[in-house]
């Protein structure tokens, strides 16, 4: 009846194909789950695009969402390719806010912002990069599974941050609320006019992306890991080294991701707060983002505007249909496992022969 | 008096754990990673709770949390092993839904107290029979071997006229309903009420203690009450430290327990040879 065979090296429209009617049978899927919630599907879908895609200021929230995401995706892209899972993003997330919190709270207002916002970057970036080398060297020189130890990371990491603003860094002009004090305008980011696209951060994004494919396709760096990805005993015999460039691509995903903390913190809310107000899953959400991007930096940022249109528009129906915050994680959940099944797609062929017997007795009458 | 309590206390944290654990165990020795543990218990809790609170029937209740489990491993069955997909990037996808549809659907269920209860907690008895059992079966019986053989080379196991497709759903779906089973104590047991994320990385501790474990359902025991028994120290010591250093240590601990799972010098410790890779039938 259904006849699969194995095929190798999906064309380039053929992989565009897959990744497109994915997306879609994923949402079909989430549509009928909202119907079994009692949810208009329809209703939803049109609030949540609506919400996202269809107003000036809707735009200007779902770019200031696809800012994280796409800093964050273009580095697990890069790390993918090494076949490395990182996801430990939001913890890198975090550790990148926190280091640019501690450089703000104690700098104040001593330095002048062209030279305070490229520090708190780079301090962000180290950050990260540290959380994430960390997960690396534990793979590569003690066997720990990566994805654990940045899974158990994150949760280290949301305690260290809840830690410290309830604790030593609680703000004493904050009213109680358990906020580092509010960073000295020097430390925050501009925003773009009247919404919260905190364009430094956007930049670095833009830069992110385009940087990380010339990494990973222009470079040494690059085809190590993608030679390391495909085969690392391969590459070990080769003379690459495979550990080593474990650590840099997993410090690589992090600092991207602690770039990603300090845009929330000094772009969004100026101060530290609550963990899961710093970053709402972006880490995970990212995930997403370089998966639908094939793993290609450039591509997630597109994927990017995306998922960032559906977290607003999450948002949206929140509000106005009821539905609870956890609504969109189902969403997103049902969109991957649509993604992971269309991928049988790209590597079997699927045919019914029933067609094909028809062609072949065509010819046979020719 | 302090100690007992404190032991008996440890047992019930680390019940979940212990039926989380052996049911990974089985997936994992049939080949099947499945990184979907923490949504399968998130689901398992809710529904337990919700049927629990309808029926007045804590085992009705146990009985739905086990179904929810099944159900959404069924989901990861699906994908990969019929579809082949990639296991990693399914088990996360299943974990973010889990999440998700249990924060959904348990909305109504926030903040309302338990209003029937198990006489006796059957859950430690039940858990430390499960696990002892599989274990039997794994290591003593032929479906063991059958389990452990697809998980270690599938393609010889077919030749043999094992229907590998067949072992690995058993094993997932098995998988899923322990998980279920896990997340029905928290909530029906453990703390008892239905709070969204009370799972609290439970999940991922429990593939951690599947390496810990050495795969191994009966070593399973061993890391599931050693869990159970860091999660209680928080009580002990919270007069010391800040509650939220002192939430730190489960996960600290589970970097050490891989840290040293890692080191073990014992061959026997190594993870099935086809984990995480799917079988296709003719293909090598």
């Amino acid at each position: 009846m259904i006849r699969v065979s194995s095929r190798t090296d999906p064309s380039r429209g053929t992989a565009a194909g897959v990744t497109v009617s994915s997306l879609l049978a994923g949402i079909l899927l989430a549509s009928l789950l909202f119907a079994a919630l009692g949810v208009n599907p329809a209703q939803a879908l049109a609030r949540i695009f609506s919400g996202s895609f269809g107003s000036v200021y809707g735009l200007g929230e779902t770019v200031t969402k696809a800012i994280p995401l796409m800093l964050i995706g273009a580095g697990l892209a890069v790390a993918l390719r090494g076949k490395l899972w990182n996801i430990g993003a939001e913890g890198q997330l975090l550790a990148g806010a926190v280091c640019a919190t501690a450089v703000a709270l104690r700098l104040k207002d001593s330095l002048p912002a062209p030279l305070m916002i490229p520090l708190l970057f780079a301090a962000g970036a180290a950050g990260g990069a540290l959380c994430g080398a960390l997960s690396g060297w534990l793979k590569t020189r003690w066997n720990v599974n990566e994805v654990i130890s940045t899974l158990m990371l994150n949760y280290i990491l949301a305690e260290l941050v809840q830690f410290l603003v309830y604790g030593p860094w609680k703000g004493t002009t904050q009213f109680g609320f358990p906020y580092t004090d509010n960073f000295a305008v020097s430390a925050t980011l501009p925003c773009l006019g009247p919404t919260r696209i905190h364009w430094p951060t956007l930049l670095a994004a833009l830069l992110a992306c385009a940087a990380s494919a010339f990494l990973l396709f222009r470079t040494r760096f690059g085809f190590e890991t993608r030679a390391c990805g495909g085969n690392p005993e391969a590459a070990r015999y080769a003379g690459l080294a495979p550990d080593r460039t474990a650590v840099l691509l997993m410090a690589f995903s992090g600092a991207l991701a602690g770039m990603a903390g300090v845009g929330e913190v000094a772009g969004i809310h100026k101060h530290l707060s609550y963990p899961w107000a710093i970053s709402s899953g972006y880490g995970y959400t990212a995930i997403l983002a370089a998966w639908i991007a094939a793993a290609h930096p450039l591509l997630v940022i597109p994927s990017s505007l995306l998922l960032g249109g559906i977290l607003v528009g999450g948002d949206a129906i929140q509000t106005s249909m009821g539905l609870p915050g956890s609504a969109i994680s189902v969403f997103n959940g049902i969109l991957l496992l649509a993604m992971a099944g269309g991928e049988f797609f790209l590597r079997y062929r699927v045919s019914m022969p029933l067609f094909k017997v028809r062609r072949l007795s065509k010819k046979a009458a020719c | 008096m302090l100690i007992s309590d404190t032991l008996a206390r440890s047992l019930v944290a680390g019940t979940p754990l212990l039926l989380a654990t052996a049911g990974e165990i089985y997936a994992e020795r049939s080949g099947v990673l499945n990184l979907g543990v923490e949504g399968m218990m998130a689901v398992g809790a809710v529904a337990a709770f919700g049927t629990a609170a309808s029926t007045g029937s804590p085992w009705l209740g146990l009985l739905a949390g086990a179904a929810a489990g099944t159900a959404l491993a069924a989901v990861h069955a699906f994908l990969c092993v019929s579809m082949k997909a990639n296991q990693v990037v399914s088990g996360l996808a299943l974990t973010m839904l889990g999440l998700g549809l249990s924060g959904v659907y348990g909305r109504s269920y926030v903040g309302m107290p338990l209003p029937c209860r198990f006489r006796h907690d059957p859950m430690l008895l039940l858990a430390l029979l499960l696990s002892a059992g599989l274990g039997i079966v794994l290591f003593r019986t032929r479906w063991g071997i059958a389990v452990r053989s697809v998980g270690e080379h599938p393609g010889a196991c077919e030749a043999a006229g094992v229907d590998v497709a067949r072992v690995r759903y058993a094993c997932v779906l098995l998988g899923g309903a322990m998980a279920g089973m896990a997340g029905a104590q928290l909530s029906l047991v453990y703390v008892p009420s239905w709070i969204e994320g009370m799972t609290a990385g439970r999940g991922w501790i429990v593939i951690a203690l599947t390496i810990f474990a050495g795969w191994n359902p009966w070593k399973a025991a061993v890391g599931a009450f050693l869990f159970g028994g860091i999660d209680i120290s928080q009580y002990l010591l919270q007069s010391y430290l800040s509650p939220n250093i002192l939430k730190m240590f489960p996960y600290a601990a589970t970097l050490l327990a891989l840290l040293a799972a890692g080191r073990s010098p014992h061959g026997a410790d190594s993870p099935p040879a086809a984990l995480a890779l799917p079988y296709r039938k003719g293909e090598r």
